[in-house]
């Protein structure tokens, strides 16, 4: 009968005891044959690449960076001349390209928060500009931005025999932004202890301010007082000496300026872009972040009588911390890959070095392995801070 | 009527919380048509009614987390309107229990009941903690005060929302459909709380479905309906001899099963 | 109860509000509801007048739109749109050959009417997936040339806004088989197939597009055989599909999380081999969970093919680059930028839109999604 032999059929297959059917056999087996073919298309390209640049005599290897590079740097954090190696030339570019993430990082976040703060305004006229520049950011190309930035600092700044003060002393022109720097006195080294004992004092009386209201329940203006402290000291050491500050202060001249500091149009172009760019997707995270929190937290604080204030302090923020901090890294993350577009703009950081040296030598893959390497630290790294940050934060479920 | 004026009524026995021809509009739709109650102190109120019918919203004109277009409302002899100080006396002296708990996760347990004494009524944090485990002990979970909301269950959670907000020593309790949320076999363990509360004298009003809570406890039922009092008994009467036919068909729909 | 006895009723106006009343009542809660908000929304009123007429004069008042060279234009202090007039076509359509600017134009309005078809709701996934299919070989059949009397033309010479549309649709389309194999993998078992997907979502997503295209353009040519030569735009193409690949596979994966287990179990339970359990059971649902974010890997990819122009070739934005190396027309920066900026804007926020839209109906229909 069709039962009969449909179930010997199932049977005579639960014992077929063949090799080839186990599990464990195929799931070995897929593996193996994954990485073999993987491992095969890795040999023919390693194959096919010495081959040919044997043919067009590129070197290969890492000696190239002892060689000297024979460009210049327009903006170094180190010392650099172009007599110096491929090598130091790379650690000029990676230090650019920290130096402009880093800053643009923190400005990104403070001008991001603002914006997301201001998009959640009762005021309908402020919510909707907010509004109309974050979708204008997003949804155009940021190198199209970075573009229009450059030219107008480029060709829309005025000429360096005739820049335009836009404070006392400070310059914008074609060669960029300049600005009086101070010359160095002793005392601001004062200044800065000073700076760090006003922090630590903050500190100390923060912790003494919760003890005495655990103990009384009595509340201190820790953070005016604090500030006031960290502002106020070094202040005070500064005016104790006399108010020491000679400024060097730059000088518009037939060709170009004397003395002062500055940055050039292309780093200034680089660094606002970018930051103008990715405040708008942080104006985003931290809205969505603050609209996370339910409403029923919020009133649930007012019931119990906290003041906004307080209500925003300890109910809110804790919460919409926790959902805006991984998608802020992102973020980060996004900004210092967003700076290897300074190649388009003739900013020499990491990547736009690289070119140079590609260019050079010949050597592409040693040159983008780098390039590649480098950019996967950074991006593991800030991972691996935001998987330990993720694990301390977590809220404690069931 | 003036503080001195509420305090003798008060004294009475008289009002605690007054309404008095409040309206309450969302755009164009008329949400709270002139209500009117009285509560005295001690006393215990349920409200019933149909989804929609606005007693929620009542209930939370009544401690500010809405605004009342037209009307008076007092709480204690306070009037409420827009001056913060006396929203702040106002809610220090309401206490709410809210249907979605609204504990706060990131806090513990004992946090979140000492979070408003000590910064809200400027408590010692000893002081405050040995009054949030009492309260803990009065709710039958004091084991859970190191745990934090997410690890425990419905029923456990809305009973520590209810002492978070004994722990401010409030006048009067606000319940907003305390049990709605809640599996039915974790009913029980929050009604027996609310009734220990009751047999206390705390003054309560309370909207809920639960009418055999209501039977057991409640001084008085309101029937609302589309924004207005519709009914106003004791329970034996309102269950028995329901005056008007909207509560009539209500209570036949909500205790045929 | 106590009831509150009262000598005078209190009057009840009921009465609808009048149309100005409202315009103030919003006016009042919405702009000047305190002392901040106020001082705000003066400063701010101020600063778009400021702002915005002489924009307005620059723009509109002031422009020429007939012109030889920007130097008229700076006579004026206005925009000069004459430069579209001049440009406009080589900035949309590049080097194309001129007569035969018909193909990218219809490549544009193909492309056009694919992405109005597929955001109206009623298309289903089947009729979406064919009409892609053939849509895109339509066009890649128009743009190639070399039958039906279209002269060949090299793919060096598709340039400008088609170029960005098919690199950004074609090659998120192109990406997906990658991507769901990279998915899959993720969630395997099978530690060595785990790891490499894992290796290859992480390697790529940690490093700038950029480099990807330095890979395409100077070494991928060392890796084929000697005499062996691929196109710039196809190398250029493959990169960009290994990149988007891998977001497209976090998004699905993404998708393929949210599917509860009992499908899974289900399907095993009725005796589907893995493959079948995947293409009929659990690919269709996490595609369907995914396509918020696959759209807006779609708008993230649209933006970022303009970075083609490092390996050479020319897009909308490349093409507005070489228009400014003419001399008659270097200041004219403000206008070109606009222009291709405003091509860009319409598209990302047109499907932008699209997406969430998309986000609210999918959000309400998944099961779990509608509780109450």
């Amino acid at each position: 009968m069709a039962v009969d032999t449909g179930r010997a059929t199932s049977i005579a297959a639960a014992q077929d005891r063949s090799w080839w059917r186990d599990e464990r056999v195929r799931s070995i087996g897929s593996q193996v044959g994954a990485v073999a073919v993987i491992a095969l298309i890795i040999f023919y390209f390693a194959h096919n690449a010495s081959v040919n640049m044997a043919r067009q005599g590129i070197a290969s290897g890492f000696g190239f960076l002892g060689r000297e590079a024979g460009f210049g740097i327009g903006t170094t954090v180190i010392e650099y001349s172009p007599a110096d190696t491929y090598g130091r030339a790379l650690v000029v570019g990676l230090l650019n390209t920290l130096l402009v993430s880093a800053i643009g990082c923190v400005l990104t976040t403070i001008f991001g928060t603002l914006l997301g703060i201001a998009r959640l305004s009762s005021n309908w006229l402020l919510s909707k500009i907010t509004l109309w520049y974050v979708e204008v950011m997003r949804n155009t190309p940021v190198l199209l931005q970075l573009f229009v930035w450059w030219d107008v600092l480029r060709l829309g700044a005025p000429d360096k025999q005739n820049p335009l003060a836009i404070l006392p002393h400070v310059y914008v022109s074609k060669a960029g932004l300049t600005f009086p720097v101070p010359v160095w006195h002793p005392i601001y080294l004062w200044m800065l202890a000073a700076l760090l004992g006003g922090i630590l004092a903050t500190i100390v009386i923060s912790r003494w301010a919760r003890q005495r209201q655990a103990a009384t329940g009595k509340q201190f203006p820790v953070g005016w007082v604090g500030a006031a402290l960290i502002v106020l000291a070094p202040a005070i050491v500064f005016l104790s000496a006399g108010a020491p500050l000679v400024l060097d202060v730059p000088v518009p001249g037939r060709f170009n300026f004397t003395g002062g500091g500055g940055i050039e149009p292309e780093f200034a172009a680089l660094l606002f872009g970018l930051v103008a760019y990715t405040s708008a997707f942080v104006a985003e995270i931290v809205r969505s972040g603050i609209q996370a929190v339910s409403w029923g937290q919020t009133e649930a604080a007012a019931a119990l009588g906290l003041r906004r204030g307080q209500s925003l302090r300890l109910v809110v923020l804790p919460q919409a911390i926790r959902v805006i901090i991984p998608p802020m890294t992102s973020e980060y993350l996004s900004f210092t890959k967003n700076s290897s577009l300074a190649v388009f703009i003739g900013f020499q950081e990491l990547t736009s070095i690289v070119n140079t040296t590609l260019n050079q030598t010949g050597q592409a893959i040693e040159g983008i392995t780098i390039l590649m390497a480098v950019y996967l630290t950074i991006s593991l790294a800030i991972s691996a801070s935001m998987n330990v940050y993720n694990k301390y934060m977590a809220l404690v479920e069931r | 009527m003036t503080v001195q004026e509420s305090a003798q009524a008060q004294a009475a026995g008289r009002a605690m919380i007054e309404l008095r021809n409040v309206n309450k509009w969302y755009g164009d739709f008329h949400v709270l048509k002139d209500i009117n109650i009285g509560v005295r102190k001690g006393e215990r109120v349920v409200v019933c009614g149909p989804s929609g019918s606005g007693k929620s919203t009542m209930i939370r004109c009544i401690n500010r987390l809405e605004e009342h277009q037209k009307g008076h409302i007092f709480v204690d002899g306070i009037e409420l309107t827009g001056d913060v100080k006396h929203v702040e006396a106002i809610r220090r002296e309401v206490g709410m229990v809210f249907q979605q708990f609204n504990l706060f996760p990131h806090l513990t347990v004992l946090q979140n009941l000492t979070l408003a004494p000590i910064w809200v009524r400027k408590m010692p944090k000893k002081e405050a903690e040995e009054l949030a485990m009492q309260l803990l002990e009065r709710v039958k979970i004091p084991e859970q005060a190191s745990k934090y909301p997410g690890q425990l269950s419905g029923g456990q959670q809305q009973r520590v929302a209810i002492a978070r907000s004994l722990c401010m020593k409030p006048e009067v309790m606000l319940f907003d459909e305390p049990t709605s949320a809640l599996d039915p076999e974790m009913i029980k363990e929050v009604l027996d709380v609310m009734i220990g509360l009751a047999q206390e004298g705390m003054t309560m009003i309370c909207v809920t479905h639960e009418m055999g809570f209501a039977r057991t406890v409640a001084d008085t039922m309101i029937f609302m309906d589309r924004g207005q009092i519709v009914e106003v008994a004791p329970p034996k009467e309102f269950f028995a001899n329901p005056k008007s036919d909207r509560t009539k068909l209500f209570l036949s729909q909500i205790l045929s099963h | 109860m106590t009831d509150i006895a009262h000598g005078t009723q209190v009057e009840l106006d009921d009465t609808p509000r009048s149309t100005l009343e409202r315009v103030s009542d919003w006016v009042r809660a919405n702009l000047f509801n305190s002392v901040l908000n106020s001082v705000l929304t003066l400063l701010i009123a101020a600063g778009i007048v400021w702002f915005v007429f002489p924009l307005l004069r620059w723009a509109i008042f002031n422009s020429t739109l007939m012109a030889e060279s920007d130097r008229a234009c700076q006579a004026t202090g206005g925009a000069c749109w004459a430069f579209l007039g001049k440009w406009g076509a080589f900035l949309l359509f590049g080097r194309f050959p001129a007569e035969e600017r018909w193909r990218p134009a219809l490549v544009l309005v193909l492309f056009a009417a694919m992405l109005f078809m597929s955001a109206r709701r009623g298309t289903g996934g089947r009729t979406l997936f064919a009409m892609w299919v053939g849509g895109l070989i339509v066009i890649f059949a128009l743009m190639w040339g070399g039958f039906l009397g279209m002269p060949y033309v090299e793919t060096d010479l598709w340039n400008g806004l088609p170029l960005n549309l098919i690199l950004s649709l074609g090659g998120v389309g192109l990406s997906f088989p990658i991507a769901i194999l990279a998915a899959l993998g993720r969630r395997s078992r099978m530690p060595a197939i785990r790891w490499l997907s894992v290796a290859y979502i992480e390697l790529i997503r940690g490093v700038p597009l950029i480099t990807l295209l330095f890979m395409a353009s100077v070494m991928f040519p060392l890796f084929l055989p000697a005499g062996v030569s691929v196109d710039k735009l196809w190398r250029a193409e493959v990169a960009l599909m290994l990149f988007f690949g891998a977001y497209l596979a976090e998004a699905i994966r993404g998708g393929l999380q949210v599917i509860p287990r009992g499908q899974y179990e289900a399907a095993d339970a009725l005796g589907l081999g893995y493959w079948r359990k995947m293409f009929l059971v659990i690919l269709p649902q996490a595609l369907t969970i995914s396509i918020p974010s696959i759209v807006n890997i779609a708008i993230g990819a649209f933006k970022d093919t303009v970075l083609i122009t490092i390996v050479g070739i020319f897009d909308l934005l490349g093409d507005v680059n070489n228009a400014m190396n003419d001399p008659n027309w270097r200041h004219a920066y403000w206008e070109a930028y606009s222009f291709a900026g405003a091509i860009f804007f319409a598209v990302c926020f047109y499907m932008s839109r699209y997406s969430q839209r998309l986000e609210r109906s999918l959000s309400r229909a998944r099961p779990g999604g509608r509780r109450r």
